[in-house]
């Protein structure tokens, strides 16, 4: 038992300072993923080596792909006297031999603790000239020691709003859609659902031909996919933004509307049947277009799907855990599949979750649920002690649990760093969620047909 | 192909005369896409593997979660080292210091786990706070009658390397508190082995066939009890030079405990570490019974090895590891399986390791210090290499390219070291070069010239069976 310390919830010893297991990381490699959807552009780590050296190990063991960011390799003298030299030899050198379109720095908590401000340093390497013609530099303020890994996608896709788009006279017959920290499969998947209801998106940022760049047998540094920067550009003349994911999207999207006059519409992440149905009105009634039958007839085999099963749902008890933009929705659709979700835990703080969660679970006398520093996986495992489940859901760290309580574990999430799979298959609309929920059923029969009793083994099920 | 310019005394080519010269142990060039980690990532790799110790990481949460059970170290008793402990620094403690934060949480730690002994890893931002980490670690030790020791390990002060040395300073605090113990005779204690896939537990039972009594291994199945008796041992035997040989000097000069540098990976090497053991006891008995191992064990290897070296003969590999130490190993291993290295490099090699490596390698191999992906991409379509040695990084790279790959470092699953690992070594880069997925690869389609046996690994008779 590799968890063999941890006791029911109610028995462990109150927490008031220790995080076990955290259920979450720190903003840049959220700030890091964020920039490497955008084509041509080189994330940059303003910081000790270290945090680059991790962040694009995280990436690299969950996408099974090359991450490529450069750092500004922090010595302590630059801890004592301020970073700004080393960002500066650093861009004079990313430059010169890496040629990106896009530099786009991030902080860490020792750049911010120092007091380094990277607007400052940023403009000063326009005005010193380190910034070449043609070729841009964004960035983000991103300390660790606020939010998480979350929190650094939002600030990145903000910068990259506040950066680029131009509003210019002529109003473009396109919407814009700014996309929560989801797969490169659901980047993809999103541009389908998109060209299913034939409207122009720009979609923000799209790690899809980034992350999951086919096999060539060359290395580039660049690979084909995310959002060009003509794109970019272009945001400012949309008819609207649709933005799917609270925590992900939502400060991109008024800064987007502050600067642009481009107004917006806040949906989920459209993971399950209810997220995708608001998703999908909100584009179409942005776009002012109408919902195709190819869409309706996808909608329709999920609830197929659905109702076909329902037996296997009903009454099974599930704990979620991850980032809250992807398990609201899916906190929503497993109560609408008839699962009660008794443990939800999610590492990102701020107070949305709760609301959001209040009102989904707020009528479950069973379910238990809290976000920020102390929801971890010991709390999570604690909760579960107490009250089983027949099913967890959630990233790779969900393991020792799944093993120790032998209960079915489904990986959903990030990071994944022990299957693959998630790169390559949507969880996102109406095909998305139907992916999921073979997913789910999967793991619930496989349990059913190992613990059935030799008598009530079933062929058919 | 372009280098930053900064880098260019930092790659070389092998050739016969003039001295390599490389410009190693700098501080990576800013802007660099370097593969190279922090002082904390340096001392947490080293530390992690003690077992029965409670690790702590104080700071933001991610120094944490980057290093929750990454390292594949094995234990044979407790698993509570594989948990992720962190004080998780918010805005607040940022502004008004983190050491209430620090102290609760070591308290409730203890108290709920009763640890042997505690570290307490500083990350960056510790530094800049001004948190009194040393205090905060006295009061509770005081407090709770453990040892409880702060790992100076501010990510900006210095390179890994520079992190191996503080987690040997922090060691160096626990060797030597029990002096009660009595050590049988030839006592050695193992150094800088991380239990990789259980490769320390080979190890342990090939000295324990010599006779050789093993007190601490450190730190690879580490126990805080077997290490502060450590200091009675009667020598050293250090691996991986980069990482423990602080430790083993410090060990040297507060209580003359000699130490030497060995290295278990290959035939002559492992061989080398045995007999090496056994001449300085001075002991015919000690040697005999190494020979006899050895026989024994290459009685077995060799004629298992025949086939893979036959089906290898003629490919060639690029090598990217953490210390140069190892490379010169693997260079040795490799050679003794067909295969010839024509790329070799470390993130924090020493001169002198690169000058046996140029002295080793053949002509025209490149050797390289603290190289990026750009770099080692072009390196390997340049030699036209066929396998890839590395880490995480340079895994998904190598795959990219079309080429095998082996991985070296924390994800191995096969254990490595000895005579066992020189033929898991052996299969692991035969399957990998001889993957009928390469097939697919348009680097692959290049290589008209070599010819590829595509006999799966399992197919081959395994002497050892």
């Amino acid at each position: 038992m590799l968890l063999r310390h941890t006791q029911k919830a109610s028995e462990t010893i109150e927490r008031k300072a220790l995080t076990v297991n955290p259920a979450k990381t720190c903003q840049p490699v959220g700030a890091m993923y964020a920039a490497l959807g955008v084509h041509g552009c080189l994330p940059h780590s303003h910081g000790s080596q270290g945090c680059c050296s991790y962040h694009r190990s995280a990436l690299t063991r969950h996408y099974k792909e090359p991450v490529m960011a450069s750092t500004s390799s922090f010595t302590e003298g630059s801890s004592v006297f301020g970073g700004q030299a080393n960002l500066l030899q650093a861009l004079t050198n990313i430059y010169a031999i890496y040629e990106p379109e896009i530099v786009a720095v991030h902080s860490t908590c020792l750049s911010e603790t120092i007091g380094d401000d990277l607007g400052q340093i940023c403009s000063k390497a326009v005005a010193d000239g380190k910034v070449p013609e043609g070729k841009h530099i964004v960035y983000a303020p991103t300390p660790s020691y606020v939010g998480s890994h979350v929190t650094g996608y939002a600030n990145m896709l903000k910068a990259f709003v506040e950066k680029f788009p131009i509003k210019t006279d002529e109003k473009k017959r396109q919407i814009n859609l700014l996309s929560g920290w989801v797969e490169p499969s659901d980047m993809r998947e999103l541009k389908r659902i998109m060209a299913m209801m034939d409207v122009k998106s720009v979609l923000l940022p799209d790690t899809s031909d980034v992350l999951d760049a086919p096999m060539t047998g060359e290395f580039q540094m660049y690979p084909n996919g995310g959002t060009t920067i003509p794109e970019m550009v272009s945001m400012g003349d949309s008819m609207a933004t649709v933005a799917a994911g609270w925590f992900a999207t939502r400060d991109a999207a008024i800064a987007l509307e502050n600067q642009c006059k481009v107004k917006f519409t806040q949906t989920d992440i459209p993971v399950g049947l209810k997220a995708t149905d608001r998703f999908i009105q909100a584009v179409a009634k942005e776009a002012r277009v109408s919902v195709p039958e190819s869409i309706n007839v996808e909608r329709g085999r999920l609830v197929d799907a659905l109702t076909d099963m329902q037996q296997y749902f009903y009454g099974k008890k599930v704990a979620i855990y991850g980032d809250p933009d992807n398990i609201i929705p899916l906190t929503e659709f497993l109560i609408d599949l008839g699962m009660i979700p008794t443990a939800v835990v999610s590492g990102t703080p701020g107070k949305e979750f709760m609301k959001r969660m209040d009102a989904l679970l707020g009528d479950i006398p069973e379910a238990r649920y809290l976000n920020g520093a102390q929801a971890d996986m010991f709390l999570m495992h604690g909760w579960i002690k107490e009250n089983p489940v027949d099913l967890i859901i959630g990233n790779t760290y969900g393991k020792y649990i799944a093993r120790d309580e032998n209960i079915p574990f489904l990986r959903y999430g990030f990071p994944i760093l022990d299957r693959i799979g998630h790169s390559y298959f949507p969880t996102v609309g109406y095909m998305g969620t139907l992916n999921l929920v073979t997913k789910i059923l999967d793991k619930l029969m496989d349990k059913i047909d190992e613990t059935a009793l030799e008598e009530k083994f079933e062929l058919v099920m | 192909m372009d280098i930053l310019k900064e880098r260019k005394n930092q790659v070389a080519t092998a050739a016969s005369g003039s001295p390599l010269n490389l410009d190693c142990g700098k501080k990576s060039t800013a802007g660099a896409v370097s593969q190279r980690a922090c002082v904390f990532c340096g001392s947490r790799v080293v530390l992690y593997p003690i077992t029965d110790a409670l690790h702590l990481i104080h700071g933001p949460v991610g120094c944490a979660a980057y290093t929750w059970d990454i390292r594949g170290s094995l234990s044979s008793g407790s698993e509570m080292y594989r948990l992720s402990f962190t004080t998780d620094l918010s805005e607040n403690e940022v502004v008004f210091g983190g050491e209430k934060k620090l102290y609760k949480s070591l308290i409730e730690l203890i108290d709920k786990h009763q640890p042997k002994a505690a570290f307490v890893y500083s990350t960056c931002i510790v530094g800049v706070i001004g948190d009194d980490v040393e205090a905060v670690c006295r009061r509770v030790s005081k407090e709770k009658g453990i040892d409880v020791l702060p790992v100076q390990s501010e990510g900006f002060n210095g390179t890994k390397k520079d992190g191996y040395k503080v987690a040997c300073e922090a060691l160096d605090k626990l060797v030597g508190t029990d002096n009660e113990a009595q050590l049988p005779d030839y006592s050695i204690n193992i150094l800088g082995d991380f239990n990789l896939a259980g490769e320390l537990w080979m190890l342990t039972e090939y000295y324990k066939k010599m006779g050789v009594n093993i007190n601490a291994t450190i730190t690879g199945d580490g126990r805080v009890d077997d290490i502060r008796k450590a200091h009675k041992a009667s020598l050293n035997v250090v691996q991986c030079s980069g990482a423990m040989m602080h430790l083993a000097k410090l060990m040297k000069d507060k209580y003359d405990v000699p130490f030497m540098k060995v290295s278990y990976f290959g035939i002559e090497d492992m061989s080398d570490a045995l007999y090496d053991v056994a001449h300085f006891f001075k002991s015919e008995e000690l040697f005999k019974k190494a020979q006899l191992l050895v026989k024994e064990e290459l009685g077995t290897l060799i004629p298992a090895l025949a086939k893979y070296r036959e089906a290898l003969q003629g490919k060639k590999a690029a090598i990217y590891v953490g210390g140069a130490f190892k490379a010169i190993s693997l260079v040795k291993a490799l050679r003794l399986i067909g295969v010839q290295t024509a790329v070799v490099g470390s993130q924090t090699g020493n001169k002198e390791d690169y000058e046996v490596l140029k002295e080793l390698c053949d002509e025209g191999t490149i050797i390289v210090d603290d190289s990026n992906p750009n770099e080692l991409s072009q390196f390997v379509i340049q030699t036209n290499s066929d396998i890839f040695i590395g880490g995480v990084k340079e895994r998904p790279i190598a795959y990219k390219l079309g080429l095998g790959f082996c991985d070296h470092n924390h994800e191995r699953k096969e254990a490595l070291a000895g005579y066992e690992g020189m033929l898991n070594f052996a299969k692991e880069i035969y399957a990998t070069a001889m993957s009928p997925v390469w097939q697919f690869t348009r680097h692959h389609k290049m290589r008209s010239s070599v010819a590829l046996d595509q006999t799966p690994v399992d197919s081959l008779p395994n002497s050892k069976e």
